[in-house]
């Protein structure tokens, strides 16, 4: 059984559904991406399997547990951990009670995970006294994964983590990613960057309306000449 | 010589009031900021909540007087002071559960809240009345001056007087305090911390796992200290009337929003410019400016405002602000 497990999620905002039998599957320790064209339901998608979205049909299942109908507090603290796309930081503290904040839940010491996210991130480290609301976007992006790692979740999800940054700091926030998921934490991300993201994906999703048309490891569906033509532009 | 009579004028007639006078409005603008920026409303009843605080505090002052207990040369209302707190606090926990709370699960617009808090207001403008009456009350006893003015002629020989009351030095001292500890407690304890994150984020704070009734109860506990020593020391300094502290809101959101709404930095600035201002144009100058020109002799007090216009100072720096810089001079929010 795979570590997370979210199938055949239905449901929606209002009346209408906007995830029709949706399927993902994470394994341990691998990254899954979830591509596809927009509103086809991606960051809807993932906010159903983090609960932030009544579900009609379908279940939730994290290592083995059926999670289906916990808060998004409980299944953070069940070993998720989630960064949303935008508002991902707390602008007017310091980037250390960023990090404390995360932990917020935690009744231990948590100076060594905060050190193992400087030791991921060492910028973080320089910039430990600054306002997260001053730093760079792909600083602050970094704060963000960094908080949401204080918990020391075993999956962690992220809503397209490099939306609005340069395509040098993309390249260095993959890397980053990739470093996390070889920690042995699984990773479910959402990326408006379908090409850059499935060349590091374990296995990606392609959604369609809310429902997946391709699945395949990252490598097999940047080859499918078919999903090229039709998703990632030749 | 006259330069020096003139500092000493100056200081004796503005320097010395406006600083009590801007320590108060900067403690009665912390608990509107702190309001605003958790609760995110604009709290009307604030002043309200001064003058019950401060009516308990009396209250509770007589009882102290009546068993005989006094604090020496200091005023008996310092050690009334924590207990008027708790049963302010008290009050404010209660106001929330039957009032603001059910505009919170609804999730009312800011200006639904607005509106709330001016019914409040009112009920809590008549309570206060109920429980103390409408009178003017002075309530400051122990030693009444720090500097007389036979003390500072004898001190210095200056023809020129000099006078500081313990309620101002005491007005300065406890809101230094006060500040300090709420600053303390905003910047390093975890509880601290997570209000300042809900208010920074209430989206993220909730995902990692902060209370949101624990900062809402906390706040108000907060914002019952600050009124009721706000209250207080004004009281102290001015003598109490339920009525007055109506009056003040209105400085007391100009201190709020000309620091930056939402800023506590930005509401102790704030408190003093208000002060300052207001002091500042209703003050006859004729004296100062008789030390310093001698030549001139003013046929007028050389007063630009009359003191009946004070609130009208408030009023028009509000506007000002609000027209030029609605963020205030520290970028607070606007929601």
């Amino acid at each position: 059984m795979s570590y997370l497990d979210a199938s055949n999620m239905t449901g929606g905002y209002g009346r209408a559904d906007i995830l029709h039998g949706c399927t993902l599957t994470v394994e341990r320790g691998q990254i899954a991406v979830i591509v596809g064209p927009n509103g086809a339901g991606k960051s809807t998608a993932m906010k159903a399997v983090f609960g932030m979205l009544p579900l009609r049909g379908g279940s939730v299942m994290l290592d083995g547990t059926d999670i289906t109908a916990m808060s998004p507090q409980d299944r953070v603290k069940k070993g998720m951990g989630f960064v949303p796309q935008v508002n991902n930081v707390f602008p007017t503290m310091s980037v250390e009670e960023n990090l404390e904040m995360g932990a917020f839940i935690r009744d231990d010491d948590f100076h060594d995970t905060m050190e193992q996210v400087y030791t991921l991130f060492p910028i973080l480290k320089d910039k430990r006294h600054q306002n997260a609301g001053e730093l760079s976007g792909g600083q602050r992006q970094q704060v963000a994964v960094g908080r949401a790692l204080m918990t020391q979740p075993k999956l962690l999800m992220l809503d397209e983590p490099t939306a609005g940054v340069s395509p040098i700091v993309m390249d260095e926030l993959f890397d980053r990613i990739i470093e996390v998921a070889r920690t042995g934490i699984s990773i479910l991300m959402v990326e408006q960057n379908a090409r850059q993201a499935l060349e590091i994906a374990d296995r990606g999703y392609v959604l369609v309306q809310g429902t997946n048309r391709y699945t395949d490891t990252g490598k097999a569906l940047l080859a499918d000449p078919e999903v090229r033509r039709t998703f990632l532009g030749g | 010589m006259e330069v020096i009579n003139a500092l000493v004028a100056l200081t004796n007639y503005v320097i010395i009031p406006a600083t009590a006078y801007g320590a108060q409005l900067a403690l009665g603008a912390l608990g509107v900021t702190l309001i605003y920026s958790i609760l995110r409303f604009s709290n009307f009843a604030h002043g309200d909540t001064m003058a019950f605080g401060t009516a308990v505090v009396i209250l509770i002052t007589w009882g102290l007087q009546a068993m005989g207990i006094t604090f020496g040369p200091l005023p008996t209302a310092l050690i009334a002071l924590p207990f008027g707190i708790a049963v302010t606090a008290l009050m404010m926990l209660g106001t929330d559960r039957v009032v603001y709370r059910y505009y919170r699960r609804i999730r009312a617009q800011p200006v639904v809240l607005v509106m709330v808090s001016v019914g409040v207001m009112f009920v809590m403008n008549a309570l206060t009345r109920f429980l103390i009456g409408v009178d003017q009350i002075n309530f400051a006893d122990g030693e009444r001056f720090i500097i007389s003015a036979r003390t500072w002629n004898q001190m210095t020989g200056m023809r020129e007087p000099l006078t500081l009351r313990t309620t101002q030095a005491i007005t300065v001292v406890t809101a230094a305090i006060t500040v300090a500890a709420l600053f303390w407690f905003l910047g390093r304890t975890r509880t601290g911390k997570s209000m300042r994150a809900f208010s920074d984020n209430e989206d993220l704070a909730l995902l990692s796992g902060i209370d949101p009734d624990r900062v809402v109860k906390v706040t108000w506990v907060l914002t019952a200290a600050l009124a009721t020593i706000a209250g207080t020391l004004y009281g102290l300094d001015k003598s109490f009337k339920a009525f007055t502290y109506f009056q003040i809101v209105l400085p007391i959101f100009a201190s709020a929003i000309v620091g930056g709404i939402g800023n506590p930095v930005g509401a102790i600035v704030g408190g003093f410019i208000i002060s300052f201002s207001e002091v500042g144009l209703t003050y006859a100058w004729k004296k100062v400016a008789g030390y310093l020109v001698p030549a001139w002799e003013p046929d007028g007090l050389v007063q630009l405002l009359s003191t009946d216009y004070k609130f009208a100072v408030s009023f028009v720096i509000l506007i000002l602000v609000l027209i030029f810089r609605p963020t205030g001079i520290f970028r607070g929010k606007v929601v």
